[in-house]
């Protein structure tokens, strides 16, 4: 698995901070709960296995330490970020009229979705890899994140735009 | 291997039905498995069978059944004494 920094060496990404231009057509949305508890079990039973699997560099950097006590708000934040590559897979392979049937199936990294942090403290999307790969082809332009938790759960939601790769190609 | 199989996805996979009543070929995401499941039983078919897991892997295919499961284990464990 190449590591986070030698993605980022090499520019491959797609930043949702660099301000693409929202277009007309292709609307693209994913939404995903989950128990922070199954991901508080994760966490107390794989520890840092799971982390690296799943989670960035930045990601884990930006979350409280996974090594508080139980009840910590670890689990809550690990869980939104969780959430949040779920919602975004589905977002961009929702309505793909262009992809194989098996494009579900091709291998995932779910470390090629990243949620980051703005200045502002709201949260944003970077793609690297395949899903960057899978963005461009299919013209996306603009791609936006919330997330939440509360109690027992946590949640994102996210949306984008896209453009055909003709309309793409012409902009 | 199969029971180690079973007994990991009676551990994680969070399966709406016993896993060790479960098909080989049965469905694993059809009885319930999420994402976030698939990657703890991941984690724990490494750990209980010495293994990793490569990239080419870490595909919905490949832990869509019990029968998948093991084709893969056994790919990665072939050759050992």
């Amino acid at each position: 698995v190449p590591s986070e920094d030698s993605r980022a060496a090499t520019g491959d990404k797609l930043d949702s901070h660099e301000g693409w231009q929202p277009l007309r057509s292709g609307r693209l949305v994913g939404v995903d709960l989950i128990p922070v508890a199954h991901v508080a079990h994760a966490l107390q039973r794989f520890g840092n296995r799971y982390l690296n699997r799943v989670y960035t560099r930045g990601e884990i950097d930006s979350c409280p330490s996974p090594s508080l006590p139980t009840g910590s708000p670890a689990a809550s934040h690990f869980a939104a970020r969780f959430a949040a590559k779920e919602a975004a897979f589905k977002a961009l392979h929702g309505g793909d009229e262009t992809s194989a049937p098996d494009a579900r199936n091709e291998p995932f990294d779910w470390r090629t979705i990243e949620v980051l942090r703005r200045p502002d403290g709201s949260p944003s999307l970077r793609l690297h890899g395949r899903m960057r790969a899978l963005a461009e082809r299919r013209g996306v332009r603009h791609l936006d994140v919330s997330l939440s938790h509360d109690g027992d759960y946590a949640i994102a939601f996210v949306v984008g735009e896209a453009v055909s790769a003709g309309e793409c190609n012409r902009s | 291997m199969i029971d180690d199989i079973r007994n990991v996805l009676k551990e994680h996979g969070r399966l709406s039905v016993d896993a060790t009543s479960l098909g080989e070929e049965s469905d694993l995401y059809a009885a319930g498995m999420t994402s976030h499941a698939s990657v703890n039983v991941m984690l724990a078919l490494e750990a209980a069978f010495d293994i990793e897991f490569p990239d080419r892997m870490l595909k919905r295919s490949v832990f869509e059944s019990i029968s998948s499961i093991r084709d893969a284990v056994k790919e990665l464990t072939a050759g050992r004494a």
